[in-house]
């Protein structure tokens, strides 16, 4: 077999006591896509960082053209043909998307940056991943979904012989899926190496060759993708038992007769979401599928108070209701989670125990503080009924995993008792084990009554969670259907049908 | 049929404008503040007949030269997301220091780079407390401010002429043009303006300099040189302030400890008015001309009134203000149409 | 002992028993207590009661900048509630009564509270950046207060205001008991009603607070309000101290000594996490090392140089950068090299921070 263009042995990395990644061998090859899986906290971004420069090994090596080298900086990575591009993505939003893309290995001309030059090559690259943007407009100005395609773009613009993808796909619409595939196929068969990390099982099995698993910061083993059997990669990943992840079945069927919690009737915000028609009954959890940038968050936003409505009215147990912001919302209810934990969820610094009460605390007011024994009994058994780790009410919220902070928002929102509840994306980024629990959550919610609105990209689990699925496409409901009467396939076909076959 | 070729060009026009808004949207507040400065020259020219003319405008850059030198270096370390409150103290440093050592028969060929590297140290002390030990800007400034203004205090308590004849030439100099006139000073703030200007547009370290202010963390994956940018910024508005200073002298003909008091605030308040965010990231040097033009016209419009002291400040004030606000709407409105 | 060392009021409590006991090496009698007719006097009884002014702006600015925000006009409200008193005064017929005195101190601080109201306003409900919003008064203030004052400094003769800044109660100067019942009041309000994690919250992370169902809004107005109304009786109890009314002098500079106390404290100028301790703490230091140079002799004209080296030398001690090398040195190398941690944090909050610039579109 030939040599390994790159080569980890006996990969350790220390946080303070704990092993982030301990004894881990890892080999990449010339014109392979290789991932790696594992759940969050295995160690898949520690290793990712220790190989792009931006840790140090505590102990272990690095072996480039089997040859030991160190990175002090993600900078020497990048001069050894090692890119990486992350999720969250490393780009600077108030510079140019040409800038974006050259900055760092721009044409001078006399020590003046020759701006032109520098469009014509973004172009270029933007062509070849399929991208037709102006190269002189500002990053931030385009979705999350272009960013991330300029962040590879910027990656493939230089030498590459390492690339490695860290959820490239999350905020990718099937299109877009399609095409970054067609670009890493192109760069495998040109001999750069590909490490792809992805949730989507599907993927993983679409385009890689070999997977490594990874599990507490330990090395399982390595497989080619071809002879592994998804259910062990699940087993793998997990260290047990795979049964425990099925959901339960939710074939309940409700009562369409019922009257709703919350109905709304042509719901318009902005070009975002227009007349859209919603409701949401007790005891149901209503599925919402559609791409990004379709309108889904909008819709969510608007019926929550989170965004004033331009056009429509919105029915609260049959009563009509103004709902003039989040406040207002709440107090009759209805409550939101966003998409954007980090923004829009989380106060990072503020301790576990803080970010439970805070909504509930809101609610009470100012000068009715919920007392420190109250708060603290209140908070564990929200950590406790939806088992939160560490089961540390002082610890900053900023410093759990994302699945965890996702679990302090439910917390959070269900501590106000509330009738409706809106999950926006409530599954992204996080592992496996979470998922499962969160979805079975969501089901267990709904039998005791409560109405749940469940956004998902992944079409699969708004079909398991959800009892109806809205289809959300261009800004517009465009069916909305009983969740037994659809298979993925169908799911898939009809979220992604273009508008003008409808 | 007549109706299509205008649809037609409406079309091109609304194409045009948002290929211009997704390049150029962060200059928005940058015209608002042009805007804003013709109108207040057209209401001044209405209000006393005698107002737009050669001579005012001539006046406007001279009076504010030292302004908007402190202005170009204070827009490179908002840009970086920092703030430097030393500039007025560096400034009555610089030109103190300038006119003592004028006075104790130096020649101009020693003194000016001398304050010059003067004003570029206390740049320096300021961006390595903030770059390498993790110090506030507000609170790394404020130290360099204090720092600074008692060097002043030890260079001299009391004004000191200045008879130097080269350093006067700066300022008694005029190139004339018809009504129009420059002094050398006005020559070096354009200057100090332009060189700012393209720097920040094309070099390398200009790019870098927004890049801190968009995202460090971003920039230095970039393998861009973020450490030194952060550094070279206090470096620079240093430098400028050390400028300033001799121009701040010879335009007063003195050197003067307790100059600049408060300056800092005049040169935020311009930077701000340009379209600059306070929050880093975004704004041009040419902006921050247009927000000194803005600061130095109000002035000058209340010195047209005649108005007292108090009522300076407070006119000041109310126009800060307002010009705050219908930026704000300017802003708010252009953002809701994309 | 390392839990002590991490307490995070250790520094700045450090730093002021280092600066106390550098005094009192110096000159030992920096730190004697007299007695006379039953009213204490020393150096650090000044220290206590010269800090009132700074100590009253000092706790607005803490709750201002937990919020994320910045009051520079603090100065300029004290000169204008300070005019407005000693105007009021001034214009009396009978400036010594005790009920003149308190119409006017009432009047004067309402004023500096709308001012506060005013500074809310503009921060919270236009959304101006705070720094650009309390520019705004910080320069029109002054020019408010000498057109309140005619543009002279009023003096007055009242014993009842002169009672304010220079009278002893129970053996302790008044101003002391003004701070006190300022600080204590605050941090009961802070901490026993849920303002004070409420405010946290929203200086952290605004956009997640109102998807909460926080007030933001109220609660950063609030903030302004309360920053106004104590730079107020600042303002009174430096009119009362020089006896005077002086609209270019009064509160001159002590924006920038507030920050510096708030932050010297801990706080951070990034907003959320706050410490009243902390900033208590600040001022005292501030006061202290203002004290030092009297007392050490410094001429006048160097003591900025000699402020600015405290500062830097206070500033550093406080500095995570250069405990880490402290430790290193200490340390040697028998330590573990440890990874770079830093790089972590820093990559989570540039995203979070791109992610807000995102959504705000």
């Amino acid at each position: 077999m030939e040599r390994p263009l790159v080569e980890l042995v006996g990969a350790t990395v220390y946080f303070g006591a704990d092993a982030a990644l301990d004894g881990v061998d890892f080999q990449l090859f010339p014109g392979e896509v290789h991932s790696l899986m594992g759940e969050n906290g295995a160690g898949k971004s520690t290793l990712i960082k220790a190989l792009t420069g931006a840790l140090q090994l505590s102990s272990g090596e690095i072996r480039l053209d089997g040859a030991p080298v160190r990175f002090h900086s993600p900078h020497d990575a990048q001069l050894a043909g090692i890119r990486a591009v992350y999720q969250e993505i490393d780009l600077l939003p108030n510079l140019s998307v040409a800038e974006n893309i050259a900055l760092g290995s721009e044409s001078r001309r006399f020590g003046l940056i020759d701006r032109a030059e520098m469009r014509v090559r973004a172009h270029a690259v933007l062509a070849d991943l399929g991208l037709d943007i102006d190269p002189a407009s500002l990053l931030g100005r385009h979705s999350i979904a272009v960013q991330q395609l300029v962040a590879i773009a910027r990656a493939i613009s230089t030498d590459v012989r390492v690339l490695v993808l860290d959820e490239p796909t999350s905020s990718l619409d099937q299109a877009e899926c399609t095409e970054l595939f067609r670009v890493v196929r192109d760069l495998k068969a040109r001999g750069v190496a590909i490490i792809f990390i992805s949730h989507f099982l599907d993927q993983v099995y679409e385009i890689c060759d070999r997977v490594t698993v990874l599990r507490d910061g330990k090395l399982v083993g390595e497989y080619l993708t071809r002879e592994l059997l998804r259910i062990d990669l699940v087993h793998a990943m997990l260290g047990r038992s795979a049964d425990k992840l099925r959901t339960r079945s939710r074939l309940h069927v409700v009562d369409g007769r019922r009257e709703p919690y919350l109905s709304a009737r042509s719901v318009s915000v902005g070009s975002g979401i227009a007349e859209a028609d919603v409701d949401m009954v007790e005891g149901e959890v209503l599925g919402v599928a559609g791409l990004l940038g379709s309108g889904r968050t909008e819709l969510a936003r608007a019926i929550t108070g989170i965004d004033r409505l331009d056009a429509g009215i919105i029915r609260v147990q049959g009563a009509k209701e103004g709902i003039g912001g989040p406040r207002t919302a709440i107090s009759l209810g209805v409550v939101y989670s966003s998409e954007n934990r980090r923004a829009e969820g989380i106060i990072g610094d503020l301790s576990v125990g803080e970010n439970i009460t805070l909504a509930l605390q809101a609610e009470r007011g100012i000068l009715h503080r919920i007392r420190p024994s109250r708060q603290r009994e209140l908070a564990l058994s929200w950590m406790e009924a939806l088992d939160i780790r560490p089961r540390d009410l002082d610890r900053p919220a900023g410093t759990l995993s994302g699945g965890n902070q996702q679990k302090v928002l439910l917390a959070r929102l269900l501590a106000l008792s509330p009738r409706a509840l809106v999950l926006d994306e409530p599954t992204r980024g996080i592992d496996v084990g979470a998922k499962v629990e969160v979805q079975n959550l969501v089901g267990e919610l709904a039998d005791n009554g409560l109405s749940v609105m469940f956004i998902s990209a992944e079409l699969e689990e708004v079909l398991r969670v959800g009892n109806r699925v809205a289809i959300v496409q261009g800004g517009r409901i465009v069916d909305t259907l009983p969740s037994d009467e659809l298979t993925p396939d169908v799911l898939t076909a009809l979220v992604a049908q273009p508008e003008s076959e409808r | 049929m007549t109706s299509v070729p205008i649809a037609d060009r409406r079309a091109r026009v609304s194409a045009y404008t948002q290929t211009f808004m997704s390049r150029h949207s962060s200059m928005v507040p940058t015209f608002a503040a042009v805007v804003i400065f013709v109108l207040i020259l057209i209401g001044a020219q209405i209000h006393f007949g005698e107002f737009v003319t050669p001579r005012t405008l001539s006046a406007l850059l001279l009076d504010n030269a030292y302004l908007l030198i402190l202005a170009v270096g204070m827009t490179f370390v908002i840009v970086t997301g920092g703030i430097d409150l030393s500039v007025g103290s560096v400034m009555a440093f610089t030109g103190i220091s300038c006119a003592s050592l004028l006075a104790h028969g130096y020649s101009a060929a020693v003194v000016v780079p001398a304050i010059i590297l003067g004003g570029a140290l206390i740049g320096l002390l300021i961006g390595v407390l903030v770059q390498y030990f993790d110090v506030q800007p507000f609170i790394a400034s404020l130290a360099g401010l204090f720092l600074a203004r008692g060097l002043a205090f030890v260079v001299s308590l009391k004004s000191i002429r200045v008879e130097d004849e080269s350093v006067l030439w700066l300022q008694t100099t005029r190139y004339r043009f018809g009504e129009w006139y420059i002094t050398p000073t006005g020559i070096l703030a354009i200057a100090v303006a332009v060189v700012g200007a393209l720097v920040m547009r094309y070099t390398r370290f200009g790019r870098t300099v927004y890049a801190v202010g968009g995202s460090e963390q971003s920039g230095r994956l970039m393998g861009l040189a973020v450490a030194r940018t952060k550094v070279l910024v206090y470096v620079i508005s240093g430098v400028c302030g050390g400028v300033a200073g001799l121009v701040l002298t010879a335009y007063s003909g003195a050197g003067y400890p307790r100059n600049g008091i408060g300056t800092e605030l005049d040169v935020i308040a311009a930077v701000v008015i340009g379209g600059t965010l306070l929050t880093g990231g975004t704004g041009y040097v040419l902006g921050s001309v247009v927000g000194v033009l803005v600061y130095g016209t109000i002035k000058t419009v209340i010195s047209y009134m005649g108005a007292e002291q108090a009522w300076t400040r407070i006119i000041v004030g109310l126009m800060l203000l307002m010009f705050i606000v219908v930026q704000r709407v300017i802003v708010v409105r252009a953002e809701r149409r994309r | 002992m390392t839990s002590l060392l991490r307490h995070r009021l250790f520094w700045p409590g450090f730093s002021l028993v280092a600066l106390i006991a550098l005094n009192t090496a110096v000159r030992p009698r920096f730190i004697q207590i007299t007695v006379r007719d039953g009213e204490l006097y020393g150096a650090l009884i000044d220290i206590l009661r010269n800090c009132a002014p700074l100590m009253l702006v000092s706790l607005g600015m803490t709750l201002v900048i937990a919020t994320r925000g910045i009051d520079l006009s603090v100065g300029a409200v004290m000169a204008v509630s300070g005019a407005v008193a000693l105007t009021i005064i001034d214009g009396s017929s009978d400036p010594g009564s005790v009920s003149t005195v308190l119409v006017a101190i009432g009047v004067g601080v309402g004023v500096a509270l709308v001012l506060g109201v005013w500074n809310g306003f503009l921060v919270s409900v236009l959304k101006i950046q705070p720094i650009i919003a309390t520019l705004v008064l910080m320069l029109a203030g002054r020019g408010v207060a000498l057109l309140i004052t005619d543009g002279f400094i009023t003096t007055v003769n009242s014993r009842p205001l002169e009672y304010v800044a220079s009278g002893h109660l129970f053996g302790l100067p008044f101003a002391l008991y003004i701070w006190v019942a300022a600080t204590v009041s605050i941090a009961l309000v802070e901490r026993r009603t849920a303002l004070g994690v409420l405010t946290e919250a929203v200086g952290i992370n605004p956009e997640a607070s109102r998807l909460a169902g926080v007030r933001s809004r109220g609660i950063i107005l609030g903030a302004y309000v309360a920053s106004g109304t104590l730079a107020g009786v600042a303002g009174i109890i430096y009119s009362s101290n020089i006896r005077a009314a002086d609209a270019n002098a009064a509160g001159e500079l002590i924006e920038l000594y507030a920050i510096l106390a708030v932050v010297l404290g801990g706080t951070s100028l990034m907003g959320g996490k706050f410490s009243i301790a902390g900033t208590v703490l600040g001022v005292l230091i501030i006061q202290t090392l203002q004290s030092t140079i009297l007392f050490l002799g410094v001429s006048s004209a160097e003591s900025p140089v000699f402020f600015a080296v405290v500062v830097v030398i206070v500033v550093l001690i406080q500095s995570p950068r250069v405990h880490e090398i402290a430790r290193r040195l200490t340390r040697g190398r028998r330590s573990r090299p440890s990874p770079e941690v830093r790089g972590d944090a820093e990559l989570r909050t540039d995203a979070e921070l791109r992610t807000e610039a995102e959504v705000t579109p």
